[in-house]
């Protein structure tokens, strides 16, 4: 079980910095604000994840980005036994979900599952974001986990 | 979004759910003169200037599958395929130890290990005028190419990304260039001590993190396990593939382990319980389906087809070797659209073209085991069983020589014998053809090698006797 209460796995683990080009900027700030935004190219409407600085579909540089609802559906997961970094190990057994936009051209975020990690769950089942703030860290950031909806 | 399950592809073309496209664009394949099926761009929803991009850049955008080649005309069968052109003459490795156990440095075993391949091919070091290796290996061709005194240096190839998915391209790589003129003596190589510059399964211990990765490590994941398990987990959950599958190919690896002097884990067999019983790495990974952690160097040297004639009555001539990576296949977090893949659904039909065999006529099979989920994957994906008979193909008793029907691994593998980081896997491949492999399948002719699954570029070869040439 984690150690802190405030987050789904325990504190230590390294901290995502933003790409100092900037790509990914516009995600790194909206889940400050609790919100999720996404690369969606306005030339094409192609959507993109991982942030890259061209659309890979009509080569547009920039494509820029759009906000969409913070919810998803399972599309694989895994559950993880074996801590490999010393900050987790009391946090063992979690479970690390890969999630499906299918309302942003079905691109997938990789998050964790928020409580119980032993109750099932299947491929398919729909989940919404939790926002879980590090405000203590040394630049704050937010990442984003899922919990099951509905 | 529904898997890719229509491998091998038969024509019909729907890939309406992949990233990006959606329902807004729909191609249309037809039979063209030359050597490839190509889609007509029959565009919806205003997007002509997909016609703009040319027919290729539309198939590349549409689906791997239009990509087969026609074995009668394309280029990998013809003039410029380096079937029989170039073979193996020379194995070397150093001795195989636990991360941590060797003696020496990582460089020197590499140098053991080429030195090794040399003398068994009986060609003098100095003779090497290439290299040709992958996953960034810290044996600079430049460094061994002066430590050993060599008179000049034509080649020095590196296969880029993908780790262990360049062991066989790097075989390739090396083969097109003798091929082509450009080396005569090249060594394909591979060096790794994890004791020495850390252990793979071990997590960073950075304070910060950048790339792509921040979108997946502060989540907890940060080993291959990790990252490769929830392709896995999708595909057994989607395909009806059993998790009975990975368990055969760790007994298999681990049964031929037993008979190999040079396996880390010979007098340590598995048993069916003890495999149920080990813990989880990583749902769907108990441990003996991990590969191992080892300090370790193999090398294969390789000449001219007719030079390889005059220094052996035995030469491992490379029939194919293919490199592949669908599209998107590096997207990062995990956004490959054709996710619970292997990654050889390009090279595999140009692999078995250029070779001039079917997966029928494969004697011996080794694929790297990074994860025992992904062998799985390789088999289908080159044709050895579907995935509506994997469950039945992909037991035990099928994949021990010298009488399974499908000898998987027969030197123990990643898992069991050492981990070169996947070049054992090929030295063991030209060990089949040559007849002294530790679980030889009698009367070995053809000899398929797989480099690492589940990587976002992979690669695979086919070795064969001179019966096949």
């Amino acid at each position: 079980m984690a150690t802190d209460a405030r987050y789904v796995l325990s504190d230590g683990l390294p901290m995502p910095v933003p790409s100092r080009d900037g790509v990914d900027a516009p995600y790194w700030e909206g889940t400050r604000r609790h919100e999720l935004w996404v690369q969606r190219c306005p030339n094409c409407r192609t959507w993109q994840w991982g942030p890259e600085i061209i659309c890979h579909d009509c080569h547009r540089f920039h494509p820029g980005f759009e906000q969409v609802a913070p919810t998803g559906h399972i599309y694989s997961w895994e559950r993880v036994w074996h801590p490999v970094h010393r900050a987790l190990t009391d946090s063992c057994p979690y479970v690390v979900l890969l999630v499906e936009l299918r309302h942003a051209g079905d691109i997938r975020m990789v998050g964790n599952l928020v409580g119980d990690p032993m109750a099932p769950f299947s491929i398919g089942d729909p989940v919404e974001a939790v926002f879980e703030d590090h405000d203590d860290a040394e630049r704050p950031y937010t990442l984003v986990h899922w919990r099951r909806a509905g | 979004m529904a898997s890719d399950r229509s491998w091998p592809a038969t024509g019909s073309d729907d890939r309406s759910a992949i990233n990006g496209v959606g329902a807004l664009a729909v191609g249309k394949l037809i039979l063209t003169s030359g050597s490839f099926y190509v889609p007509t761009a029959v565009v919806t929803g205003g997007r002509a200037r997909r016609e703009t991009k040319g027919a290729l850049h539309v198939a590349s955008r549409r689906s791997w599958a239009v990509l087969r080649p026609d074995p009668q005309g394309a280029a990998v069968t013809g003039d410029r395929s380096l079937r029989g052109k170039v073979a193996v003459v020379g194995i070397g490795e150093s001795a195989y130890y636990r991360y941590g156990q060797s003696p020496y440095s990582e460089f020197e075993l590499l140098l053991q290990a080429i030195l090794a391949a040399c003398e068994d091919a009986g060609i003098a070091p100095r003779e090497i005028d290439g290299y040709s290796t992958y996953a960034a290996d810290r044996g600079l061709p430049t460094r061994i190419h002066t430590a050993l005194g060599c008179d000049d240096i034509r080649l020095s190839n590196m296969q880029w990304g993908s780790g262990g998915g360049g062991t066989a391209a790097s075989i390739g790589s090396a083969a097109a260039a003798i091929a082509a003129g450009t080396a005569d003596c090249v060594v394909a190589y591979r060096g790794i001590a994890q004791g020495q510059y850390g252990r793979f399964g071990a997590g960073g211990g950075s304070r910060t993190v950048s790339g792509t990765t921040k979108f997946t490590l502060p989540y907890g994941q940060m080993s291959a396990a990790q990252h490769y398990a929830m392709r896995v987990n999708r595909l057994f959950e989607t395909s009806g593939i059993s998790p009975d599958t990975q368990k055969a190919v760790s007994l298999a690896s681990y049964h031929h382990a037993q008979q190999n002097p040079r396996a880390i884990m010979q007098g340590r067999p598995l048993t069916p319980e003890a495999y149920d019983e080990s813990r989880w790495i990583v749902e769907p990974f108990r441990l003996f389906d991990c590969c191992l952690e080892n300090d370790c160097a193999a090398a294969l040297l390789l000449v001219p087809a007719e030079r390889a004639k005059d220094l052996t009555d035995r030469p491992v001539y490379l029939l194919g070797a293919q490199q592949g990576g669908g599209y998107r296949s590096h997207a990062a977090a995990h956004n490959n659209p054709d996710y619970d893949t292997g990654g050889y659904k390009t090279a595999s039909p140009r692999l078995f073209a250029q070779a001039g065999v079917t997966p029928a006529d494969v004697d011996a099979v080794q694929v790297y085991e990074n994860f025992t989920g992904g062998v799985v994957m390789a088999l289908i994906e080159h044709g050895f069983c579907s995935y509506e008979d994997a469950n039945e193909v992909i037991t035990f008793e099928n994949l021990v020589a010298p009488d399974g029907r499908l000898p998987l691994n027969t030197s123990g593998g990643n898992l069991a014998e050492c981990y070169v980081h996947g070049f054992g896997i090929m030295v063991e491949a030209a060990r089949q053809i040559r007849g002294d492999s530790p679980n030889p399948v009698p009367d070995a002719k053809v000899s398929f090698a797989a480099s690492a699954p589940m990587v976002e570029v992979g690669s695979s070869l086919i070795f064969g006797s001179e019966e096949v040439i």
